[in-house]
């Protein structure tokens, strides 16, 4: 059977046999890099490609279909006009932060991707605070969110970045109350726990409706912390043309646009992980056979199904509802998210504590 | 009583934005409601639709006869001197002089299509076609002779 953990240990084994324990680590470091350099790179071009084709196909178009095959093409064709574009930088723009800015939100993405289980043991990281360090990096992004927009020297990228400021300190709080919620039930911030945890089912189906309400204000908050629509108040492209990134160009901007999908990506996976159970296929309770049946499915493809499953969800939010305005995304996020991910938090402690859940 | 409507605003606002996502949820499973139009590849097949103003034409029968009388209504009609209508005399067989159409000109670079020289015509002579490929290098091939030469009013006409 294939198994992405088969392919690990064997070259663990090979490096072990043929290189002493630094060079061991050097080589996968460097094998890390590589791999997660060639994931983004891959990410980009397939999620920006599913994201034109699904906004056509919502809206009653058909999306790119001239460059090859249904417009697979497409987005390399762009990626390449984008690399021959020239990168301005504006008179009068803080040169060093506006130049830095791309790098430090593509670095936060990259930071992201340590602590995510891929498929069963292959794991860059299973660092045992696992979730308390991904909801403290994706805070980090804002950082340079703000620094693009204050550097730009333009009106409308300050505002995007203000407001971008503004949303993503907001709705940090009910993402944390609604991944605490799991915490909760585990016992444990580690990503690999969280996974084994979902052995006999998925916490969206074992923890009740508490976890489904968790799932829900998890999905909103995740949606707003990746700056996309309904809450893409930071590029409100009808109002602040393009927001943080109007004074980029080529692939300054495109390491922008690169890193919001990496985001995207990354916040699903967390998602999937948390409630859909990672790489862990759909296992029912005690049914042995049917639990056995499930297994045959690799479990990268578990986790990659999952993934793109909570990444459609977000691109149909964005296709079907209209932007708020930024005094009602505030308003959603302290009059209606946080009290109700506060009292949801005390239901599934109660849960938790009885032992009501299966 | 805040409670409840807090509630109740909670469960209006999740019932409107499911309805939005049935709706395109629906559009995504259903891949034949695309109203795209292939253009370059369905130009035979193309059907535009009946009140698709193209251009203005003026009909001809087969005895290469039309039904303008020169009256210059249409010229007088539009916004922006599209028409500019030429007029002759031709002599009646009784020996009377009448005033005839000579040369229908139109100059489609000016045309906004607004259908105001259609609605002003008395005789039905002109009427607005689908055809919309315009594109030419040069701008003076826009300006068009639209009664066709040696064409001639149709009997009975006034």
């Amino acid at each position: 059977m294939f198994s992405l953990q088969g392919i690990t240990n064997g070259i663990q084994n090979f490096l072990k046999a043929n290189f002493g324990a630094t060079g061991v680590l050097i080589i996968e470091s460097v094998i890390v890099m590589m791999l997660a350099i060639t994931l983004f790179a891959t990410l980009g071009l397939v999620l920006v490609w599913m994201e034109r084709k699904v906004a056509a196909q919502m809206q009653i178009r058909s999306g790119p279909n001239r460059v090859g095959p249904m417009g697979i093409f497409q987005t390399s064709a762009d990626t390449l006009k984008l690399i021959l574009k020239e990168g301005l930088t504006p008179d009068g723009a803080d040169k060093f932060l506006f130049n830095l800015a791309p790098f430090v939100v593509m670095i936060v993405a990259m930071l992201l991707l340590a602590p995510i289980a891929f498929a069963k043991g292959f794991q860059v990281w299973d660092i045992n605070i696992g979730v308390l360090y991904v909801s403290a990096v994706s805070s980090l992004s804002v950082i340079g969110i703000l620094m693009a927009g204050l550097a730009s020297n333009n009106k409308y990228s300050l505002l995007g970045a203000m407001r971008s400021g503004a949303q993503i300190v907001s709705y940090e709080l009910s993402a944390g109350l609604s991944i605490l919620a799991i915490v909760v039930l585990t016992g444990s911030l580690q990503i690999g726990d969280i996974i084994n945890a979902q052995q006999n089912g998925w916490w969206l189906f074992k923890g009740h409706i508490p976890v489904i309400i968790a799932f829900i204000i998890f999905m909103i908050a995740a949606t707003a912390e990746t700056n996309r629509a309904p809450f893409d108040m930071a590029e409100a492209e009808s109002e602040l043309t393009a927001g943080f990134h109007t004074e980029y160009s080529g692939m300054k901007f495109a390491l922008f646009f690169l890193a919001e999908y990496i985001n995207i990506f990354i916040v699903c996976a967390i998602g999937a992980t948390l409630f859909l159970g990672g790489w862990m296929p759909f296992h029912i309770g005690n049914w042995q056979g049917f639990n056995h049946i499930m297994d045959f499915i690799p479990s990268s493809v578990w986790f990659f199904a999952k993934t793109f499953l909570l990444i459609f969800l977000i691109m149909w939010f964005r296709w079907t509802f209209p932007r708020l305005r930024v005094d009602q995304l505030l308003n959603l996020e302290w009059k209606y998210l946080l009290p109700i991910s506060l009292f949801n938090l005390l239901l599934v402690t109660v849960i938790a504590i009885l032992g009501w859940h299966f | 009583m805040f409670i409840k409507e807090y509630l109740s605003d909670i469960y209006h606002a999740t019932k409107s934005l499911l309805t939005g996502m049935r709706r395109t949820g629906y559009y995504f499973v259903n891949p034949k409601e695309i109203i795209t139009e292939q253009y370059p590849d369905n130009r035979d097949t193309l059907k535009m639709a009946d009140r698709f103003r193209g251009e203005v034409i003026m009909p001809h029968d087969e005895n290469n006869q039309h039904a303008c009388t020169g009256c210059t209504a249409c010229e007088l009609a539009c916004p922006n001197a599209t028409i500019k209508i030429i007029t002759k005399f031709d002599v009646t067989p009784e020996g009377k002089k009448k005033k005839a159409l000579d040369t229908f000109v139109y100059h489609l670079e000016l045309c906004t299509m607004c259908n105001l020289c259609v609605e002003a015509c008395p005789t039905d002579a002109i009427k607005m076609g689908q055809n919309f490929e315009h594109s030419v290098y040069d701008r003076s091939m826009l300006l068009k002779k639209l009664n066709k030469p040696g064409s001639k009013i149709r009997e009975g006409v006034e």
